[in-house]
């Protein structure tokens, strides 16, 4: 039972690892289904989480001021508005760059990865002054978690009442949104027509503009959605697992995104499970780390143990090597993507 | 009879000179920047004390990159800054470099030893620190659990682990200490949202008071407790403050005291170059105890740790210390 409970545990923090991920992915996976690759996503996240860090902080303050603490989960709402409106304004700048421009789809995502380091310090620096970080909010000022109906009086019932208590209950709202992105996506991009003109930009953008539909409207309504659901991810980092913004705080995070992304092959469900799976492993790396008695055993095990978590933060992007290489099936990018689309005369 | 009384007033003005030199300090920071409510903010509150005392201003710059430490001391040495703070162990290369040639420049580093005539190595016994608010932990704990969380995977953060572990073992050796390093690159020190990750990790395996040396990433770890109903225990600054009744206390790096001696010092022209090893006996270490951690801490747990800090001070106990080493066996 109590192993049980551990397992639950490790699905819950499973959970809280994935959810950027899943996010920046589904985020990915919008705009490089429509054709335009974006490495960006570190950088769009990063960006959103400094917006929404600063803007609910500056937020919760003001209502503080005014006496209304009654208001201030607002504050959060304001700072998740403020992170995807940002962070749309940089998806649109890549995507005039890459769109209209017919730019370098790489040079400008990287870019705005080298461009939102170094902004997000410097506006921290400037409006805060704590060396690019921005100030601690107050626990109303954040996306707090969210008890379900009866979580705490059938958290005594064995596996299904810890099921729905540890693992169902108790997340933010944010965590929920991504897990319904996943469906959402899924429906959007087979199930209705922009979806379906979005696979073709992505494949055959001659076919599409003969068919009357303008190739670029498509594709910077993508990289809108693409700019909306990195802001969230930024958010939830910033405003919900944390209550700063601290600078490069997403970690690499746009890019092991990306990295599930190519091993979902493009498609939602397996991108999500990519998610997933790297969100677990994280998860029991940690609890891996110095949780054994290891002076018994000899130097090879203490060597491994030690290891492993820095051999499993590799392991997303050993995966992707390892698929692209072709060992582990095919991933097949989209046709046209990282393509500029020039129509021709 | 005028000519020996010119020469003496000219003794007297030369010497009154010579008294009033001001010096020109210069700190160089290193990342995380002076405002990171941890250990740059120390060594800043530190000179800014001296400022405030002396009024001679000094020169600084924040390193936000590895390539800029060592431009940074250059252009101090360069431009006549004498003393020169280096802070934090990453800066030891750089200055290495630059202590060499500006051999008329006084150096101190803090967190590291560099062998140059011209420096002065500040460095800690973190072990010595760690083991008391180890004892804090094991004497609060209820699980008799407890974690710790690192930032970069580095010996000093090990020694910090070492100590932590023995102040446990020592209060009650049945406890069981949870470690996590947040990673093995410079970014281990800014990843609070790994460090809350770790810290509920640990919180989950049963563990309810957790010590976070890592920078940054500390803060992730201190807000993962607050959140969770749990302790946590800050370092370098006092960081009770940061979560008032959450934060159970502080090891205390004084890296504050040592900033300002180094300025103060070189005004006083007493400061030599060489090797300060400051621990318990010499106040460079200890444990924080404020108005917002007074309700954690009975009185009963601050006389247990105020004994075994004499007894470490009088030498009648010892630490044992990671980096001597390189192990974590006493």
């Amino acid at each position: 039972m109590e192993q049980f409970g551990f397992f639950i545990l490790l699905l819950d923090a499973t959970l809280r690892v994935s959810v950027p991920l899943v996010l920046a992915a589904i985020a990915g996976l919008f705009s490089e289904r429509s054709g335009i690759v974006d490495i960006g996503l570190e950088g769009k996240m990063l960006g959103g989480a400094f917006a929404a860090a600063a803007a609910s902080y500056v937020c919760s303050e003001r209502l503080a001021a005014a006496g209304l603490e009654g208001l201030l989960p607002a504050a959060a709402w304001v700072g998740l508005a403020a992170a995807v409106s940002w962070s749309v304004l940089l998806a649109l700048l890549h995507g005039v760059a890459s769109i209209r421009y017919h730019g370098n789809q790489i040079v400008s995502g990287v870019a705005i990865n080298i461009l939102m380091s170094g902004l997000t310090v410097l506006l921290g620096i400037a409006w805060f002054s704590q060396g690019g970080r921005t100030p601690q909010l107050p626990p109303g000022g954040r996306f707090r978690p969210v008890v379900w109906p009866g979580a705490e009086a059938v958290a005594e019932v064995p596996i299904l009442g810890h099921l729905y208590s540890e693992l169902l209950s108790g997340h933010n709202v944010l965590v929920y949104l991504a897990f319904l992105a996943v469906p959402l996506a899924f429906w959007v991009v087979y199930r209705t027509r922009f979806g379906l003109r979005l696979r073709a930009v992505g494949e055959n953008p001659e076919a599409v503009d003969t068919a009357g539909i303008s190739v670029a409207g498509m594709r910077y309504r993508a990289v809108i959605v693409c700019g909306a659901l990195c802001g969230v991810a930024g958010a939830y980092l910033s405003t919900a697992q944390s209550a700063a913004f601290i600078k490069d705080m997403t970690a690499g995070k746009g890019f092991i995104a990306l990295a599930a992304l190519v091993f979902g092959k493009w498609r939602p469900v397996p991108t999500l499970l990519a998610c997933l799976l790297f969100g677990f492993l994280d998860a029991v790396a940690a609890r891996l780390q110095g949780s054994f008695d290891l002076e018994a055993t000899t130097p090879l095990v203490r060597a491994l143990v030690d290891a492993a978590p820095f051999v499993i933060e590799a392991l997303p992007y050993a995966l992707v090597v390892l698929l692209l290489a072709g060992f582990v099936g095919r991933a097949i990018a989209p046709k046209a993507s990282g393509i500029p689309y020039v129509k021709s005369g | 009879m005028k000519r020996i009384l010119f020469a003496a007033g000219m003794a007297l003005l030369l010497v009154a000179a010579v008294g009033a030199e001001e010096i020109k300090p210069a700190v160089v920071f290193d990342m995380g920047g002076k405002f990171d409510k941890s250990f740059n903010e120390g060594i800043y509150n530190g000179v800014e004390k001296f400022r405030m005392e002396t009024g001679i201003e000094y020169g600084e710059f924040e390193v936000t990159n590895e390539a800029q430490r060592e431009q940074a001391l250059r252009n101090f040495a360069r431009r006549g800054y004498n003393p020169i703070i280096a802070v934090g162990f990453g800066q030891a290369p750089a200055l290495d470099k630059v202590a060499a040639e500006f051999p008329d420049t006084s150096f101190s580093i803090i967190d590291m030893v560099v062998d140059q005539p011209n420096v002065q190595s500040i460095v800690f016994k973190e072990h010595e620190g760690s083991f008391l608010v180890g004892m804090i932990a094991a004497l609060a704990s209820e699980t008799g659990k407890v974690g710790f969380v690192g930032g970069m995977d580095i010996p000093l953060i090990r020694r910090f682990a070492c100590g932590y572990e023995q102040g446990v073992m020592f209060v009650n050796s049945d406890a069981q200490v949870y470690q996590n390093m947040t990673g093995t690159t410079p970014a281990a020190w800014n990843d609070p949202v790994k460090g809350a990750e770790l810290a509920k990790s640990q919180f989950d395996r049963g563990a309810d008071i957790v010590f976070a040396a890592a920078g940054g990433t500390g803060l992730g770890v201190l807000q993962a407790a607050a959140d969770g109903g749990k302790l946590s225990i800050g370092v370098d600054s006092n960081q009770n403050y940061l979560h008032p009744g959450s934060v159970l206390t502080s090891m205390l790096k004084r890296v504050d005291v040592a900033a300002y001696d180094v300025f103060k010092t070189a005004m006083d022209d007493t400061w030599e170059a060489g090797i300060k090893d400051l621990g318990l006996a010499e106040d460079g270490v200890g444990w924080a105890l404020d108005e917002n951690n007074d309700s954690l801490i009975t009185d009963e747990m601050a006389a247990r740790v105020e004994a075994a800090r004499a007894a470490i001070v009088a030498g009648e106990m010892s630490v044992h210390d990671y980096m001597a080493s390189n192990s974590c066996a006493y």
